[in-house]
Formats: structure tokens, C-alpha cells, sequence
């Protein structure tokens, strides 16, 4: 297809600082993570102060890697895949400047009051309700950017990786704004809206709608650009792609009530959570494998490019916690998973192995483009990163799985008196080795996530000196 | 006879039921086959404004 206007190009300076800031905030939130992992062995390592206490760092933890790495990378490659696939420069460059401050404003908020204990108590919404506003102003302008670019496109139709990303930021902002009403009654002090019941049913209708909007809708839409990108062929099946989006959409924000089994919810509300979070898995799985598909006949190509296989083991673990999580949302299952490490190693099989791993391929694909090089710096240290990257992320989920359901089993065992056999601490002490194993997991990850940091500076500090000599090239 | 809100679940049940059967005929519908198969070339058609970004961004770079 030919372009209609000549002179039109896309605005890549904005994607080149989120794609900067996905590792930059990678690296600060997973350091976080394995500080606080370590705090778990040895918990001297919180130096008993009120600010690296566990509680305090925990909420940092998961606001930096799920806002700072994933939010910059959705924000780097959804406004590179709108450009790109609907021919159509950015509605606004000034908005969409607008939006790259603003959003790390937010995250340095967090980063200054978390710490405080300034907290709005609600899980991975945590942020205080002046920062909920800033959010709130940062995600419009966002919409209008990418919505605003949509209705330029000089295509005819609006490729399926937009309706995903679209998906996203349209649930997000009702999902952020329904969870963050709240009444303040100081600067960083507020009493949500809701109360009782109500008030958790609104908290995990955002929560899980944080993983299957934020961590799963937008990371989709990434796949669906970047997965046919890197191998060179169009996805597997377009109109499967369309029967995902609907369903896996018309599904998501049913599931939250499964994070309320055995609680005051009623119980018919617990019940429809958990059908649909077992109905979920058909889309997911649908998703999962037009994706894979979308390899066959070009599966050779993993043996030489480490990005293609981020790309493809990111599904793999996609594929796995999409199944485990509907098992753990059945009420039987979830008697003995609730509460225990079971419920962490199934988050991070979902973050490192789908979104971290999704991401960092999308990432290394993006660097080489955005700077006008041929490749990266070098593709021995993509190899490399992406084995530390699996090696950490299999030892995390297999020490949570052991952790967890030792813990489920010690918790629920009963003398024939029925006293309980195990006191908590019990369960705690045994748990240790996991958590050992669970923090060099992490180690092994992060320091993946360095291996790349430096390969992305090699690579942006040799283009200057080859740069449009592979720009011609490629185009010849 | 008045309706009550379990009939109006009903209801609502069979129109998804509806609407996603229809989404997944309209996808696989034949008519469909050619701008769907467009819609899927899409992320291979622009490597012409790519280029000239990239070349534009360096020479903006160099002065």
C-alpha cells in the first residue's frame, strides 16, 4: 500500500523516552522486589526503619513495576503501534508530551509518599487521591492522544492490536475512577466512598481489572503487533483475533469476585465470579494460540533470535497462569490457595513470565528502530538476558508453588481432637528455603533486567556513528 | 403479569448469548475474508513512513 501524504512522519521521540523509562523503572521496581524478598529471609534487612519496612516498600514494589515498567511500556509501544498501523501521526505531540511527564510525575509521588505510609490502603490503587487526580488528567489526555490518532488513520480499518490497547485505556479510566471516588479529609488522607462489602467488591472489581485490563488487554495488543512483527508474517487468524477481543473483554470484569471466596460477599456473587473466571480461560487460550499459531512455519527462527523467543515463551507463561488462575478461582481450590504464596507465584508467573517477558522482547524490538541502527549492540547479551530472565522466573513460581501449598496443607491440618497441628510461626519457619529460592529467582531476573540496561546503551551510543548509513541500507 | 429482575437476567443472558454468536459469524462470514485479510497486512504497510521518520529525526539530530 502506498501512502497518500508524502511529507507525513510519526512522532518516535516520545516512544524513545517511555521505552527508556520501561527499563529504568523495570530496574528500579524489580530492585525493590528483591529487596523486599530478602527482607522476607532476613528480616533484619528492613534496618527497622519505618520507611524500608516491608508494608511500606511492598505497595512501591508493585506501583513500579506494574505503573512504571508496564505502564511505560504500554504508553511506548501503543503509541508506536497506532502511528504505525494506522498510518496517522500522533493526534497531539504536545498532549502526548504531556502525557510522559505527567505519568512519571505520578510514579516520583509514589515513589515519595509511599514510603510515608501515605496510602490509600487499596490494593495496587494505593496512591493518595491528589495523585489519583493527576492519574486521572494523565490518563485522559492519553485517550485523546490515542483515540484522536485513530480517527486520522489513513487505513481503512483499525488493526486488532488498537482495539486491545483502546480496550484498555477506556476500562482503566472507569476502573480507576469507580475504585478512587473518595472523600478527603486531607492532603494525603482519604475514606473511600464505598464502605463495608461494597467497598472490597469495588477494590477487586478494579483489582482483577487491573490484571486483565492493564496487565493483560494492553500487553494482548502488544502481542498482536509485535509477535508478526518479529516473525515476519501476519497473525495466524484475523478473525479469531476478533472473536478474542470480544470475548476476552465481555468476560474480564466479571472474575473480581473471585478474590472474595469465603467472605461476607454474598454468596451468588462469589459464584458467578468464579463461572466466569473459569469461562475466561477460552478467550485467553484463544489469544494465546493465535499468537503461537502465528509462528508455524517459522519456528526455525527461534533458534537464532532471542527476541522472537521472549515473544514466544512470554505466551507459554501466558498460556500456564491463564489456566492456573480459573483453577485457583474454584472455591474448593481456592479454600486452600487463599492467602497463602500460592496466590504471589501465580501473580508473577503472569508478570515476569507474561507481561516483564512480553515487554522486554516489544523493547529490545523497538530500541534498534527508534534509534535508526540496524540491531541492538549485541544479540549474545539478548540471549543471555533471556535465560536469566526464565531461569528467574521458573525458580520464583516453582518455590510460591511449594511454599503455598505446604502452607494450605499446614494451616488446614487438624489433630483428631480438632486442635490445629501447626501454630502459624510453624508454617513461617517452613517456608523459608522458598523464600530463599524465591529471592535468588528475583536476583536472577534483575540482574537480566541490567544485562539489558546496558545493551540499550551500547546501542543508542553507536548510532551517532552508523546510523544513517543502516538507515539507507535498510531501505535499499 | 409483571416481570421480575430473574427474567430480566434471562433476557439479558440470551442477548450476550446472541451478540456473541453473531460477533463470531460476522468474523468468519465469507464477505469478510478480504478486508480481513488487509486488516491483518496492516503492520507490514508503512515501512516507507518509518523510513522517513527515522531519516528526518537524524537530520534534525545533526543540526
Amino acid at each position: 500500500m502506498s501512502t497518500a501524504n508524502p511529507t507525513l512522519t510519526y512522532n518516535y521521540k516520545v516512544v524513545r523516552q517511555f521505552a527508556i523509562m520501561t527499563v529504568v523503572w523495570g530496574i528500579v521496581g524489580m530492585s525493590l522486589g528483591v529487596l523486599i524478598a530478602a527482607q522476607l529471609v532476613w528480616p533484619s534487612v528492613n534496618l527497622d526503619l519505618p520507611f524500608t519496612h516491608f508494608g511500606r516498600l511492598r505497595p512501591l514494589h508493585t506501583n513500579a513495576v506494574i505503573f512504571g515498567f508496564g505502564g511505560s511500556a504500554l504508553f511506548a509501544t501503543s503509541y508506536y503501534v497506532v502511528q504505525r498501523t494506522c498510518q496517522a501521526r500522533l493526534f497531539s505531540d504536545g498532549l502526548a508530551a504531556a502525557t510522559f511527564w505527567g505519568w512519571q510525575l505520578v510514579l516520583i509521588s509514589a515513589v515519595i509518599t509511599l514510603p510515608q505510609g501515605l496510602t490509600s490502603t487499596k490494593e495496587y490503587a494505593e496512591l493518595e487521591w491528589p495523585i489519583d487526580i493527576l492519574i486521572t488528567l494523565v490518563w485522559v489526555s492519553y485517550a485523546i492522544v490515542f483515540f484522536g490518532t485513530i480517527t486520522q488513520r489513513k487505513t481503512p480499518h483499525i488493526y486488532v492490536a488498537n482495539w486491545f490497547y483502546g480496550g484498555f485505556i477506556l476500562t482503566v479510566a472507569v476502573l480507576h475512577i469507580g475504585n478512587n471516588l473518595a472523600l478527603p479529609v486531607s492532603a494525603f488522607k482519604s475514606y473511600s466512598i464505598y464502605s463495608g462489602v461494597t467497598d472490597a467488591m469495588m477494590q477487586w472489581w478494579w483489582g482483577h481489572n487491573a490484571v486483565g485490563f492493564f496487565l493483560t488487554a494492553g500487553f494482548l495488543g502488544m502481542m498482536y503487533y509485535f509477535v508478526p512483527k518479529q516473525a515476519g508474517r501476519p497473525v495466524y487468524s484475523y478473525r479469531l483475533s476478533i472473536v478474542h477481543f470480544w470475548a476476552l473483554i465481555a468476560t474480564y470484569v466479571w472474575a473480581g469476585a473471585h478474590h472474595l471466596h469465603y467472605s461476607a460477599l454474598p454468596d451468588w456473587a462469589q459464584t458467578a465470579g468464579m463461572v466466569m473466571s473459569l469461562i475466561l480461560l477460552a478467550p485467553s487460550w484463544g489469544g494465546m494460540i493465535n499468537g503461537m499459531m502465528t509462528l508455524s512455519g517459522a519456528w526455525h527462527k527461534l533458534r537464532t533470535d532471542p527476541i522472537l523467543r521472549f515473544l514466544v515463551v512470554s505466551l507459554s507463561f501466558y498460556g500456564m497462569s491463564t489456566f492456573e488462575g480459573p483453577m485457583m478461582a474454584i472455591k474448593t481450590v481456592n479454600a486452600l490457595s487463599h492467602n497463602t504464596d500460592w496466590t504471589i507465584g501465580h501473580v508473577h508467573s503472569g508478570a515476569l513470565g507474561w507481561v516483564a517477558m512480553i515487554s522486554i522482547g516489544a523493547i529490545y524490538h523497538l530500541i534498534p528502530k527508534l534509534w535508526g541502527v540496524q540491531a541492538m549492540y549485541s544479540t549474545a547479551l539478548i540471549n543471555l538476558h533471556f535465560w536469566l530472565a526464565t531461569v528467574g522466573t521458573v525458580l520464583y513460581i516453582v518455590a510460591m508453588w511449594v511454599n503455598g501449598i505446604m502452607q494450605g496443607l499446614m494451616w488446614r491440618a487438624v489433630n483428631e481432637d480438632g486442635t490445629l497441628t501447626y501454630s502459624f510461626v510453624e508454617a513461617l519457619e517452613a517456608s523459608t528455603p522458598g523464600y530463599f529460592v524465591r529471592f535468588l529467582g528475583g536476583a536472577i531476573f534483575l540482574s537480566g533486567m541490567l544485562v539489558m540496561a546496558y545493551n540499550v546503551r551500547m546501542t543508542i551510543r553507536q548510532k551517532d556513528a552508523v546510523a544513517l548509513d543502516n538507515s539507507v541500507a535498510q531501505a535499499a | 403479569m409483571s416481570m421480575d429482575i430473574n427474567e430480566l437476567r434471562g433476557i439479558h443472558t440470551l442477548l450476550v448469548m446472541i451478540a456473541f454468536f453473531g460477533i463470531c459469524w460476522w468474523a468468519y462470514s465469507a464477505h469478510r475474508s478480504k478486508p480481513n485479510d488487509e486488516a491483518a497486512h496492516l503492520p507490514f504497510d508503512d515501512d516507507e513512513i518509518d523510513q522517513r521518520t527515522r531519516e528526518q529525526d537524524m537530520t534534525e539530530k545533526k543540526q
